[in-house]
């Protein structure tokens, strides 16, 4: 990298004026990323009503939900879920949870906030493009849920979409005419959103570090977004045209993904010599990047906080790097592992199959790296380092399940079964959200000056972390019985004897759920009356503890840091500070010896 | 708090464990001869994931207990060796699981996708619609019709669009609802999707296999018990997907060859 | 820390705001962060076109219905136009880039002749396009009347409303330009310029891919 690290052109707007322009149409990455923040907080709030609906459903399948019948008088006819509604609930969970959840939060949300400032620049490299992202996110968000409100509902064809069921139209279901339409366009829209934000991460990266910021000097938690923004602009402009085939199939009569001679609802489809193969190597050639795009700023966020309550260095940064290099572009070729009973030639599964494996490399040594920091520390036990430590264990128990599989031989048994479902729940549903539960508990005196409060994040914790092993970790037994996933109910006769062990996940789900209550109650109190945060009340390191909880609104007050040390000067390598045990990166002074 | 994250996490690993040992809930018997190989890679791999999970759940607690802040001014220590052990352990002891597993369930996956069938099979034809399943048996003449999708009629129970007037071969295929196979012979299937995909999944048989639309695709195995079970969809096609099952039969050569004969006196 | 040993003084921004610090005109901006958001952008548009491509390939392979057809001449001649306006555009972005900094106003419409010259040649080739289409409608070819047209009416739309983007942009660098001397509008304009020639490229492998294959 040959950029010089010095001061850019910076920027471009005045302090807003104006009710408006601060709050509303704000060009300043600090509110546009809590309006990201907003908006995932939103979505996960809805997106997990409806998992509550589904599980209750699953464990109770003829009891009427109180309420329900009133909100979906269609779907829900005397509070009980229809086959074709629950199927519904689940297309929205998986897609709210992916994309306005586990894409926004972590990385358009956290990443917004502190890129600009960890990297010493007054704010994004475009700002104009930047809350243009933002609003375009929201109209996708709003172009999805009202999928709830038109036709004959949302589709019920999965996150996946999986053509031609997607793709023919309302023959195939209720909630295949308009409301299918719909989240193909909100996805559309999705994905042209998060590519201008992966523009605006990148140009600010190379382009804004304030001087003495080198690559090597950057935080690894913009390391994360950095590199999460590279797969993000490859990946994502790969599903918006997979998503525009899909519409002109739906409504234009072409035959992208669907082939000739379907009979469905008893009528011979007009579409013919389309490959329902080509939606789902499209889809998964964005799929699986996106998966990663959903977990990596959560191992820049553990990596960065880890450290600061752990009162020593990250153990081996650069490695970590390297492997967050070789996560992100192995994870372009793995797609197919999503594929393998797909019909596709049998011999590419094999081919698949051996990069999938390979990445369990990189992804353990990252997993050792945090518990090797862990190792000799002199650990705080903030609510902050609770999630950290509860990340790496649930990190572990995800990815163990990954590589079963990653087995053709194995996924022969277990592919479309509850052993996938508590797979990907346990990387992206708990590890990701421990992710940003980390971040929001370490940035929040930041962002809102205010502390939040101790005792109630960590009940918040503890009934968490206990919460979603007893969730989810039952379905990797229920897998191993066979159990096949996206299913209503269980009317089979070797399913009918599991029911007893949905039930205990739905109530430990239920629970657990409201156990989140904590940490929404406590959000919403400490922004507005929580007690005054000073400006570096965990005695970390990198450039946004530099300046004031909040920042003012070009972060550094006129004056860009110069930084003169690295992001992991804690303990052991002598850092003796004025300020104790560690040097922050824009202290003039040496570290001390190691 | 340290000594009580190790505590909880020691009990979450201990009872995940134990009960994964314990087999609480597995797979039902395997009848179908390829089983035993993949049923062997899945022990192989639960054996050492399990290793991996216990040692590393185990040592963040360990480290976790030992490694509060005591207040005491006590320096951090880096891990000895630093970085070096965790790469040569991942890369050197991880990677060659992965080649062992690699070389292993390559072949067991090749034997049964990639190998053509014994030319001795038995032939059935399957259909998959929402939301059910229907098997075509050649009949006497051992052909099988042709299929026209626009001749589809569910009122009539053509299931395959069979043109019977006009087709002599299809006029003695047999298509009933329920997979009637003998024991210990080779049965070549071909799965047809009428509508949307699908999929075909028999825990018991060790094998899953979607149907694509558009797409005739072959699944081979041989029963080598008796018994009854569940076929059942594994790919979301619609509202009927949780309840799109049909029964296998595994039966005796004789009782099978009884019951073909009875299925084709009544076409 | 590599690079200059003194860092340039900053630059007064060109909306209204309270100057901080001494600044001067005199120097270029070191770093280009408009050039690094056009080499990302062409790089993920070029993804889009390459899975659009896989896509075309797998369809064709897919089942025998590809429906061969002859390409409208109109599009050879609307390839001239495109090329013609890139060269416009470099001619001007030369005249401009060697206007001293620190000039008052440019001289004139000096310069920036050639940037509506490719205002009007962008414009006149989206419209070719679009007769283009409708020749081909003349003949019975429309979206779902075959993969073959299918394709062609994809590629050449969203290669033609990328080409309006890249319009909307030249008009709001032109308008910049107007305005204010310095370097920063000529940064954009480079950028500009970068994007436009893309479209060019881009254009001469649509060309090529759907000449050889459609």
């Amino acid at each position: 990298m040959s950029h010089p690290t010095t001061v850019a052109a910076p920027h471009h707007h005045a302090p807003p004026q104006g009710f408006l322009r601060t709050h509303v149409f704000s060009l300043d990455h600090k509110v546009i990323g809590k309006q990201y923040l907003d908006l995932a907080l939103v979505a996960v709030c809805i997106g997990m009503l409806l998992s509550w609906l589904m599980r209750f459903h699953l464990a109770w399948p003829e009891t009427p939900i109180p309420g329900l019948a009133k909100l979906s008088p269609n779907g829900a006819a005397g509070g009980v879920i229809t086959p074709e509604y629950y199927l519904a609930l689940m297309t929205m969970h998986g897609t709210i949870m992916v994309f306005f959840v586990l894409t926004t939060a972590p990385f358009a949300g956290f990443g917004n906030y502190f890129l600009p400032i960890q990297v010493g620049a007054e704010d994004m490299a475009f700002p104009r493009i930047n809350m243009m992202s933002f609003w375009v996110t929201l109209v996708a968000f709003l172009v999805l849920i009202s999928g709830f409100f038109v036709g004959d509902g949302p589709p019920l064809s999965g996150w996946t979409a999986y053509a031609p069921l997607s793709a023919v139209g309302k023959d195939a279901g209720p909630g295949q005419g308009v409301g299918q339409t719909l989240w193909a366009v909100s996805i559309t829209l999705f994905c042209v959103a998060q590519l201008l934000g992966a523009l605006n991460f990148i140009t600010t990266t190379l382009d804004l570090r304030t001087k003495g910021m080198s690559l090597a000097r950057m935080p690894y938690s913009t390391w994360a977004w950095f590199i999460t923004s590279v797969i993000g602009l490859i990946a994502f402009a790969v599903l918006m045209p997979a998503c525009i085939l899909l519409i002109l199939d739906r409504v234009a009569g072409t035959s992208f993904f669907i082939p000739a001679g379907l009979v469905i609802s008893d009528r011979l489809q007009p579409h013919s010599g389309g490959s329902p193969l080509l939606w789902q190597h499209l889809f998964w050639f964005f799929g699986h990047p996106e998966v990663y795009i959903a977990i990596l700023p959560g191992f820049g966020i553990i990596s960065h906080i880890l450290p600061a309550f752990a009162r020593k260095p990250l153990l081996g940064p650069r490695v970590l790097i390297a492997c967050l290099v070789a996560i992100a572009f192995l994870s372009y070729t793995v797609w197919g592992h999503h594929m393998f009973l797909s019909g596709m030639n049998p011999f590419s599964a094999t081919l698949f199959s051996v990069p999938t494996l390979i990445i369990t490399i990189p992804a353990t040594i990252v997993t050792l790296l945090w518990i090797g920091t862990v190792y000799g520390a002199n650990l705080r036990f903030t609510t902050p380092a609770l999630f950290c430590l509860g990340f790496v264990s649930v990190f572990v128990s995800g990815g163990i399940s990954g590589f079963f599989l990653a087995q053709p031989s194995i996924d022969t048994y277990l592919h479309g079964t509850y052993f996938v479902v508590g797979h990907f729940h346990f990387v992206m549903g708990v590890a990701a959200m421990f992710g940003i539960f980390a971040g929001t508990y370490f940035w929040a005196p930041k962002m809102f000056g205010r502390m939040m409060n101790e005792t109630l994040g960590k009940w918040h914790f503890w009934l968490t972390f206990i919460g979603v092993y007893c969730v989810f970790m039952p379905m990797h037994y229920l897998g191993l019985a066979g159990n096949v996933r996206r299913y209503s109910a269980f009317t089979d006769d070797y399913l009918k004897p599991m029911i007893p062990l949905h039930q205990f996940i739905t109530i430990a789900a239920l629970c657990t759920g409201v156990a989140q209550l904590l940490f929404l109650f406590n959000l919403v109190r400490a922004r507005f009356r929580g007690p005054k945060a000073p400006d570096n009340p965990w005695e970390a390191t990198t450039l946004e503890w530099s300046t004031t909880s909040p920042p003012p609104f070009d972060n550094f007050g006129g004056r860009p840091p110069v930084v003169h040390h690295g992001p992991n000067e804690y303990g052991a390598t002598g850092a003796t500070g004025a300020t104790g045990d560690y040097v922050m990166q824009a202290s003039p002074q040496s570290a001390g010896p190691a | 708090m340290g000594k009580l994250f190790a505590v909880v996490l020691t009990i979450i690993t201990v009872v995940s464990t134990a009960l994964f040992v314990a087999h609480t809930w597995w797979l039902p018997v395997d009848i179908s001869a390829h089983g035993q190989a993949i049923d062997r890679q899945l022990s192989e791999t639960m054996v050492t994931s399990g290793v991996l999970f216990v040692l590393s759940q185990f040592a963040l607690a360990l480290f976790v207990w030992r490694y509060a802040d005591r207040g005491d001014g006590r320096k951090a220590k880096t891990f000895p060796g630093g970085v070096t052990p965790m790469v040569l352990f991942a890369t050197v002891l991880v990677g060659a699981e992965i080649l062992a597993l690699t070389f292993v369930g390559s072949k067991v996956w090749a034997g049964i996708y990639q190998t053509p069938p014994d030319p001795g099979s038995l032939q059935i034809d399957v259909q998959s619609e929402q939301f059910a399943f229907y098997f075509r048996y050649p009949g006497p003449d051992g052909k099988f019709g042709a299929t026209h999708p626009e001749l589809i009629n569910e009122a009539n129970e053509n299931y395959f669009g069979l043109d019977p007037a006009h087709d002599v071969s299809a006029r003695d295929d047999i298509v009933v609802p329920t997979l009637t196979i003998p024991v210990n012979r080779p049965i070549a299937l071909t799965l047809r999707a009428k509508d949307v995909s699908h999929a075909f999944y028999v825990p018991e048989l060790r094998i899953q296999q979607d149907f694509v639309p558009g797409l005739a695709i072959p699944l081979h195995f041989t029963a080598t018990d008796t018994g009854k079970h569940e076929i059942v969809c594994t790919q979301l096609c619609g509202l009927g997907h949780y309840n799109m099952r049909a029964y296998i039969e595994v039966i005796s050569q004789a009782a099978f060859d009884q019951w073909l004969k009875d299925k084709a006196a009544q076409q | 820390m590599t690079g200059n040993a003194t860092p340039p003084p900053p630059i007064v921004p060109p909306v209204a705001g309270p100057p901080t610090a001494s600044r001067s005109t005199t120097e270029p901006p070191p770093l280009a962060p408009a050039q690094t958001g056009v080499l990302l952008a062409i790089g993920t548009i070029c993804m889009s076109f390459a899975a659009l491509t896989s896509a075309m390939v797998v369809r064709q392979g897919a089942a025998p219905d590809w429906r061969h057809f002859h390409l409208p001449y109109l599009l050879y001649l609307n390839t001239l136009v495109l090329l013609a306006s890139s060269g416009t555009l470099e001619w001007s972005r030369r005249r401009i880039a060697a206007v001293p900094v620190g000039a008052a106003r440019l001289p004139g419409l000096d310069g920036l002749a050639g940037v509506y010259f490719t205002l009007v040649l962008g414009l006149l080739f989206v419209t070719g396009q679009v007769i283009a289409w409708r020749q081909l409608a003349a003949q019975g070819l429309f979206l779902a009347t075959a993969p073959s047209s299918a394709f062609f009416y994809v590629f050449t739309a969203l290669h033609g409303l990328h080409v309006l983007g890249g319009l909307v942009a030249l008009v709001y660098v032109l308008r910049r330009l107007r305005r204010i001397a310095g370097p920063v509008p000529r940064v954009a304009l480079r950028a500009a310029a970068l994007y436009w020639h893309f479209m060019g490229a881009l254009w001469l492998y649509l060309l090529a891919i759907l000449a050889t294959r459609v």
